[in-house]
């Protein structure tokens, strides 16, 4: 329902006088905020809606059936590894024992949650080939961030700052920057002719002052860095550590690690690989492992037995420090709990094979209409490029709006930045084939479109709730929140 | 058990439109010598199997359900509508990704809009960001936010905001050219002498809590005047459940104001998915960390929304962006702002008057029985300090018994000091048994 | 495209028009053309001291943002507030009312490194 002013905000559908909380009578009757507090530090006015519970609930129903989700929609959201998100782990969370527990209860009477994040370290230790975790970061980039920290305090410690982190420039936007943040300067190096990392480039930038570098692996073209081994090699060589984005660790389930690779610091997001749901956009959770050698880093507090109990010691000299209040998105944490448990050995490592079979399976079909760059095995997920569309006029942004209407949520697009007008697509492998298959007819119908009427994928989408939306009037007028004093002056 | 559709059949299928025998020929880039046979973690279990083993788990916990809980501290027991929990279940929400594609996110969208709006009117500021991880990392960004990049200079932190804000603020800052300046508390709230006395040189923002980590609430227009008159940025850490009752610090002159939105329906949940919540002043805007929602319309003029300013963020600016933020906490987000939707002009208003009265009610009967005294006389919301006669390991020991647990005890305010919180969740008869057992001691 | 011939270029495509020892910056066509829309430009403070080569300001669109280095060293005397308003100016009338700022230049030999017009042409023609 939308009022005739426009979107049906729920400021506009407030009415004076009508409410929807219901709460219990004051301890003591008649008494007033001001008999406690002086007049001056109370609040004037506050202009929030007066609104229904009905009301309420009607409104978040409308909004959520103008959203996609994995739930509605296949979500083939290049390097976001939309899989699906088991119900189980929902209801799990909900248990009172999880939901009602406040972090700073005494540590004897939290003992099922100390020990579930104590295993929780240990399984992220066995599926990354790392010796130790910190479970406290909130997202992807806050691990990312906490391992630049670490990689700084070991240089610190030994004696002797290195001042450049190397990225490759295929990589996410958040490792630069997380570097930046971290203090670093950023060295970016060019990517080899199969969109690998370029082992000659590397050496010509690898020197004393660098202290990591940055690689996702599979890399965002979906590639396997074949030279690995090599590229570690190179790296320790030079008294250097490699950090590793875990945002691509999916298809490398039960099939390879991070740390066997020679990896020394990586960071997961266990709302991509470990199935946590994306909550449109968080929360998620990037708990950081280390190689033995930046152990003593790692931020307080430390899971460790003390007393006969699992308990927090905040006692760690060389730790960093705290990135965070309490112990990291633990709700989040447990329902990546639940998944590996239920899965175990032989549920991830068939997990990990059908994200690469679905992909190459998808590769090959969408690549019968459409250019593929780095066109070769992939691993979850693959670049298409529509670079050769622009003559008609159609660009990437052109061919996801199009997917819109036909109930899809479209892949990423103009990423990675080294592929011209990309489209990144990973099915992953909770998408059955006949999923895929209609997927992949799709896109073939859109390409038709594109040659014959490439009017009609310009003005896409036709059937969502809105049309294509003006961002440079939203720019260049930003209109970031509702005018309260306005509307009650009018 | 696995997530996966695929008969064997369809693999078949698959594999011979591929052109391959199996699923290994896929794995020809991988260097031999890395390849593992398992984790060595043990199979996997049934669906009955999980819930089993994560009961126990859960069953070896506490909850405010099972103990009475006076703690607060930066997490708070607060009622949560159960429009909240029904709302935000709705799959369209969770299972949704960051808004990247406008058209198809326009419900997400808005209610980040909404809540932005709720924030700006509840904070007193102009512009709101989309959510960040939690309070202490809000706080960070904003010190963050407010110093040079390249140029040293000092974040002044008073000694009333929460200890672990502090810790982490500190933790951001290192990798930063400036140092952060400790400022000591005057019974129980920020004093402008000691700011003079302990911060000389370029002060670029004096960060302090309303109401403070001891619950008293400080004087946020004579701090953020000296402040600002002092050419730094006002940055307020505030309880945002407080600011129904008590003035919003953006009217009082704060320019960042920056906390824990955990108090708006969400649940404790052993500290975190929390909501870390900023307002900011509108010469602000475009440093302002995180995604921005904005209102515009589409090619038909009806209105919309997207995600806008994108230039600030990291997947544009790379290693210039204002931060690397990238996933926040936007379910969190949206239960805030159904919560506040919920209660609305006037329940803002009335469980704010409820955390003051019942906090107020306690800790009078406490100090009537003259076994304990508040240990600062200020205004406070829903928390307070008070000084036990008794040794603090005996008090401990007296509420074990009755299943209550008073508070968390704070050693460097007074070797028998407990921080107590009592908000709406909690009855008169609740405060009354508290009270006996204080009389007893 | 338009690249008049009597200003100077720099390979990260500001011009600057000199007179006397004063020089007017901003960006050339083909940089805003390139950049889209613009819709903020981060300005400097006046009176700020500068090396050539310097980040000096920020020119915003919709899906990136562009630092602006100033060609040589000096003090920023004056900046285009009038940008605070219209962006757009960079993008309409990139040479002259979408000018970003006015320095009192350090040293007049740095002027020598800068590109005429042919040779800024030639390079923007190779990218």
């Amino acid at each position: 329902m939308t009022t005739k002013e426009g979107t049906g905000l729920i400021f506009e559908k407030s009415v004076k006088g009508r409410k929807a909380f219901s709460l219990p009578a004051p301890v003591i009757k008649g008494k007033k905020p001001a008999d406690y507090i002086p007049a001056g530090l109370l609040r004037s006015s506050l202009e929030f809606p007066e609104i229904s519970e009905l009301d309420i609930v009607r409104h978040y129903t409308g909004l959520a059936s103008k959203n996609f989700s994995v739930d509605g929609n296949f979500y083939p959201l290049g390097s976001c590894t939309m899989k699906y998100n088991p119900k189980i782990n929902e209801q799990i969370c909900s248990y009172g024992g999880f939901r009602d527990v406040h972090p700073l209860f005494p540590r004897e009477k939290v003992q099922g949650y100390m020990s579930l994040l104590k295993k929780m370290e240990g399984l992220l230790s066995a599926i990354t080939g790392m010796d130790g975790f910190c479970l406290h970061p909130a997202a992807g980039a806050h691990g990312e961030l906490l391992g630049l920290m670490l990689i700084r305090a070991f240089y610190d410690k030994r004696g002797g700052r290195r001042r450049k982190i190397i990225v490759p420039d295929s990589s996410h936007g958040t490792n630069p920057s997380s570097a930046a943040m971290a203090g670093y300067d950023i060295v970016s190096i060019k990517s080899d002719r199969d969109g690998r990392v370029d082992t000659g480039e590397l050496s010509k930038v690898l020197d004393d002052e660098v202290a990591a570098l940055m690689m996702t692996n599979p890399n965002t073209l979906g590639l396997f860095e074949d030279k690995i081994l090599e590229i570690a090699e190179m790296v320790h060589k030079k008294g250097a550590l490699l950090y590793y984005d875990g945002a691509n660790l999916n298809p490398l389930l039960g099939l390879c690690r991070p740390g066997d690779m020679g990896f020394d610091v990586v960071h997961l997001n266990l709302h991509k690989t470990f199935s946590t749901p994306h909550g449109g956009g968080g929360p998620g959770s990037g708990p950081v492992g280390v190689k033995e050698k930046l152990k003593p880093f790692l931020p307080v507090p430390v899971i460790r037995e003390q007393g006969g109990i699992l308990d927090f010691d905040f006692n760690c000299p060389d730790s960093i420090g705290m990135i965070k209040a309490f112990w990291g998105n633990t709700g989040v944490i447990l329902k990546a709990f639940a998944y590996i448990m239920a899965l175990g050995d032989d549920g991830l490592k068939k997990t990990g094979e059908i994200s690469v079979l679905n992909a190459n399976y998808l590769r090959k079909k969408l690549g019968q209409f459409y250019d593929i760059p780095f066109n070769r095995t992939c691993m979850h997920e693959f670049v298409i490029s529509v670079k050769e569309l622009a003559s008609k006029g159609i660009h990437a942004i052109d061919i996801a709006k199009a997917l819109i209407d036909t109930g899809i949520h479209p892949p990423t697009v103009y990423f990675p930045l080294i592929v011209e007008e990309a489209i990144m697509v990973e099915p992953t492998e909770t998408e059955s084939k006949t999923t895929i298959d209609s997927f992949a007819d799709n896109m073939a119908g859109i390409y038709k479109k594109a040659e014959t009427d490439p009017e009609l994928l310009k003005n896409a989408p036709v059937n969502a709730s809105v049309k294509r939306l003006d961002e440079l009037k939203a720019a260049k007028f930003p209109d970031v929140k509702w005018d309260f004093k306005k509307r009650n002056s009018q | 058990m696995d997530y996966i559709p695929h008969g064997a059949e369809d693999i078949r299928r698959m594999l011979e439109f591929i052109g391959i025998s199996s699923p290994d020929k896929l794995y020809s880039d991988i260097p031999e010598k890395i390849r593992i046979r398992g984790y060595g973690i043990g199979k996997g279990v049934s669906e009955p199997e999980i819930k089993n083993i994560l009961e126990e788990f859960s069953g070896s916990n506490a909850s405010v359900k099972t103990l009475k809980s006076y703690i607060g501290a930066g997490a708070y027991e607060h009622f949560i509508p159960a429009v909240v929990d029904d709302i935000c279940s709705k799959p369209e929400f969770y299972t949704a990704y960051t808004p990247y594609q406008a058209e198809a996110s326009q419900g997400i969208l808005q209610s980040i809009y909404e809540y932005q709006s709720m924030i700006c009117e509840l904070t007193g500021t102009d512009v709101s960001n989309a959510s960040l991880y939690d309070g202490a990392t809000a706080a960070a960004e904003a010190a963050l936010m407010s110093i040079g990049k390249n140029s040293g200079g000092i974040v002044g932190i008073s000694s009333a905001v929460n200890p672990v804000y502090r810790k982490v603020i500190e933790t951001y800052l290192k990798s930063s050219p400036c140092s952060v300046s400790l400022v000591g508390h005057k019974e129980g709230i920020t004093d402008i002498e000691n700011i003079e006395k302990q911060v000389s040189g370029r002060m670029f923002s004096f960060i302090f809590q309303s109401p403070n980590f001891f619950g008293c609430i400080e004087d946020v227009k004579t701090v953020s005047d000296y402040v600002r008159g002092r050419g730094a940025l006002s940055i307020t850490v505030a309880n945002p459940l407080s600011l129904g009752v008590l003035e919003a610090p953006g009217r009082n002159g704060a320019d960042i104001v920056a906390g824990e939105g955990q108090p708006l329906g969400i649940p404790l949940c052993f500290g975190g998915p929390y909501l870390g919540f900023m307002g900011v002043k509108k010469e602000l805007m475009r440093k302002l960390p995180g995604r921005i929602i904005g209102r515009t319309t589409d090619k038909d003029g009806k209105e919309g929304f997207v995600m806008t300013l994108q230039a600030r963020e990291q997947h544009i600016r790379r290693e210039k962006a204002t931060s690397n933020i990238c996933s926040n906490q936007a379910l969190m987000a949206l239960r805030a702002a159904v919560y506040m939707a919920y209660m609305g002009k006037e329940g803002m208003k009335e469980v704010g008057t409820l955390n003051i009265c019942n906090s107020h009610y306690l800790a009078d009967e406490i100090e009537k029985t003259g076994k304990a005294a508040l240990k600062f006389k200020r205004p406070f919301f829903n928390e307070f300090v008070i000084e036990f006669r008794n040794n603090v390991e005996e008090v401990f020991r007296a509420f074990e018994k009755e299943g209550i647990l008073p508070g968390i005890r704070l050693a460097e305010e007074g070797q028998n000091s407990i921080l107590c919180c009592v908000t709406e969740a909690k009855s008169k008869s609740d405060m009354d048994k508290y009270v006996e057992v204080v009389k007893k001691l | 495209m338009s690249i008049p011939e009597d200003l100077k270029y720099t390979v990260s495509h500001e011009w600057i028009r000199v007179q006397d020892n004063t020089g007017i910056v901003g960006i050339t066509d083909y940089a805003q053309d390139k950049l889209g829309d613009v819709v903020f430009v981060e300005l400097p403070k006046a009176g700020t001291e500068v090396e050539a080569n310097g980040e000096v300001a920020v020119i915003e669109s919709v899906k990136t943002a562009a630092d602006v280095y100033t060609p040589v060293s000096g003090k920023i005397t004056k900046v285009n507030n009038l940008l605070d308003k219209d962006p757009s100016f960079i993008n309409s009338d990139p040479y002259n009312k979408g000018w970003i700022f006015e320095i009192q230049i350090k040293d007049m030999s740095e002027l020598d490194k800068l590109m005429d017009a042919m040779v800024y042409q030639n390079k923007i023609s190779e990218d």
